[in-house]
């Protein structure tokens, strides 16, 4: 297996190709994320400021969310006119599974902030918008964090079945593999896979570390 | 100034919080609402700075109606205090409290030295302003929600029981602090509380609600004592009235006897020959305790062969703790001490009951109102 390894690897065109791979990988399913995060939180907010729209927000997400992911590459071109073979079906599917699937965290994370805290925003003399940004959504973050590093994951192993209509990133490592009997190609599509998802799973961690330092200020809980 | 002119606010489920009131919050004093739970005490003062708006009736402000005003520009010019005070969690402690200059558009800079000022004036450390609220005290919290309410100077202040979390000691002092801060800053102050003893402390005026929003009376404490108005109002201003009420007796005519005294350090030669109590002091004239009567001394007097004397009564305060001094003194007799603490003078409680009464009478006499 090491030989067959080495093998794969002593080729340059190989090596541009995994690289390659990894990088479509890597931008098919951020690229969603970050836009499916984008659409979930209006969503979320509406379905926290609106009672009434609430159930239908949420019973709408939970709809998009049960469409099978292949179903939706193909219909999507098939909607918006493009080819079938468009890296766009992918990042469009994408979006909306990432959006389907945030939009119930968020509406939880902005419920879990106190009370007493947007009421003394409020009486602050923050407007709504203000408030959202600097106070609502910061601390929301922690309780939305743990849905996006679900999402980043889903979105990861969703790419790879993009390789069944030609744009799959790493995807394509083990349609092709399979195809040609190459078990050493399907092995480094699937441990790069894991390695993808591992990474980014690190980087949005300390991100979050990064952006919520108040969340390891040890000491007393406060007072709900 | 702030003028209730017959406020009512139905909620939307029907509940009646506040009925049809009338109100007069006189500028630059500090007015309590005090009632039992769901009395309509928060709904009220919510209506002042617009987060509840009343279903008839009107708010003035100096004059003006509020429902003249954007709502988040009134807001910054009043100062909220909560319960739990309400702190950003995902602020520094000395952000929290540039809050609203922040939101007039000061700098940072500019808003965090504000900031760091207000620290100051609410008695806390400048280093805790780098720290998170989690990283404080329930005291600290409420603390830095003062500073915080005060930061952009507004003239009038709302205050949501903000004491009530905290325990009856560093409740007792957030009460001092902010009674001594109103003598500095002299704001419209508006307190909410249910705790009728505290309303007492700290109101220039308390307004007493019932259940259902009614106002069953408004008066200085003096008078919500001497006069309840009707049988609510008595007993929820609760038993010892009369004795309470003594805080607000001022001590004219207190006149102190001397006690035989003896200085800690001194010999049973010194201790004085008559058979009564003996009061101990030490080298600054601070009383230390009670010798007993006809009670020996071994070598030199130390504080442990001392009964522990009662509370002291300052000079010029009011008869309240002059009672209360003669009350708790093993000798019956109530220590006077001056500013420093130096002892003046004992009274006796026939005394300070002698006063009470011959005030009384001349009162009675004059035909004044009792
Ligand atoms: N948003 C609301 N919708 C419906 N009813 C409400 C609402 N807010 C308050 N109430 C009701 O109005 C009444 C007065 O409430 P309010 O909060 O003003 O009382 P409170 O005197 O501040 O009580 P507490 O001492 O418990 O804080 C209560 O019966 C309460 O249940
Ligand atoms: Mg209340």
């Amino acid at each position: 297996m090491i030989e067959e390894l080495l093998k794969f690897f002593g080729s340059p065109s190989n090596r541009e190709m995994v690289l390659d791979a990894l990088a479509e990988h890597t931008y098919l399913s951020l690229v969603p994320l970050l836009l499916g995060f984008l659409v979930a939180l209006p969503i979320g907010r509406l379905a926290q400021r609106v009672y009434w729209l609430r159930g239908m927000l949420l019973g709408a997400a939970n709809v998009f969310y049960t469409i099978p992911s292949l179903a939706l590459y193909v219909l999507i071109p098939g909607l918006f006119g493009w080819p079938l073979l468009s890296s766009n079906n992918v990042v469009i599917a994408l979006t909306i599974y990432t959006a389907a699937l945030l939009v119930r965290p968020t509406l939880d994370a902005l419920e879990s902030v106190p009370g007493h805290v947007t009421a003394a925003a409020t009486a602050m003399g923050y407007r709504t918008g203000r408030s959202f940004l600097t106070v609502e959504l910061p601390l929301a973050v922690p309780a939305i964090a743990s849905g996006v590093r679900v999402a980043s994951v889903s979105s990861i192993s969703l790419v790879s079945l993009g390789a069944l209509i030609g744009t799959g990133g790493l995807g394509k490592l083990f349609t092709d593999g399979f195809q040609r009997w190459y078990p050493a190609q399907v092995l480094i599509g699937i441990v790069l896979t894991v390695l993808l998802a591992l990474v980014v799973d690190l980087l949005l961690v300390g991100l979050w570390r990064l952006i919520t330092p108040w969340t390891r200020a040890g000491g007393r809980v406060l007072p709900s | 100034m702030i003028e209730f002119q017959s406020v009512h606010k139905q909620y939307g489920n029907g509940t009646v919080a506040v009925q049809d009131l009338s109100l007069t919050v006189e500028a630059g004093t500090i007015t309590v609402l005090v009632g039992p739970s769901g009395c309509g005490k928060t709904t009220l003062m919510r209506m002042v700075n617009r987060m509840i708006d009343p279903s008839s009736g009107s708010v003035l402000l100096d004059g003006t109606d509020i429902r003249e005003r954007d709502p988040a520009r009134l807001r910054r010019g009043i100062g909220y205090v909560i319960q739990q005070a309400g702190l950003f969690p995902h602020r520094t402690v000395l952000d929290n409290v540039a809050t609203v200059p922040r939101l007039f558009g000061n700098s940072r800079r500019d808003a965090r030295r504000r900031a760091a000022e207000l620290l100051e004036r609410v008695g806390l450390p400048n280093d805790l302003g780098k720290r998170y609220p989690v990283q404080l005290s329930g005291g600290q919290q409420q603390r830095v929600g003062v500073a915080r309410a005060l930061a952009a100077d507004p003239p009038v202040l709302l205050m949501d029981e903000p004491f009530s979390a905290v325990d009856p000691v560093v409740r007792a002092d957030l009460q001092d602090e902010l009674l001594r801060l109103q003598d500095e800053l002299g704001k419209t102050v508006l307190f909410v509380t249910h705790d009728i003893d505290e309303a007492i402390k700290l109101g220039d005026r308390v307004a007493v609600l019932r259940q259902g929003g009614y106002l069953a009376q408004y008066a200085a404490p003096d008078d919500l004592l001497a006069e309840p108005a009707d049988d609510f109002v008595t007993s929820f201003v609760g038993r010892d009235r009369g004795y309470r009420r003594l805080s607000f007796l001022d001590s004219q005519g207190v006149c102190p006897e001397q006690a035989d005294t003896i200085r800690i350090g001194d010999t049973s030669a010194d201790v004085p020959s008559r058979a009564g109590w003996v009061l101990a002091l030490d080298h600054e004239r601070r009383p230390r305790g009670w010798l007993l009567p006809d009670a020996t001394v071994d070598g030199q007097l130390t504080e442990n062969q001392l009964l522990a004397g009662g509370s002291l009564y300052t000079e010029g305060t009011s008869l309240r703790g002059a009672l209360d001094a003669a009350l708790s003194a093993p000798s019956g007799l109530g220590v006077v001490v001056d500013a420093d603490g130096a002892y003046v003078g004992v009274v006796t409680a026939r005394h300070v009951l002698d006063l009470i009464e011959s005030r009384r009478r001349s009162v009675t006499t004059e035909g004044a109102v009792p």
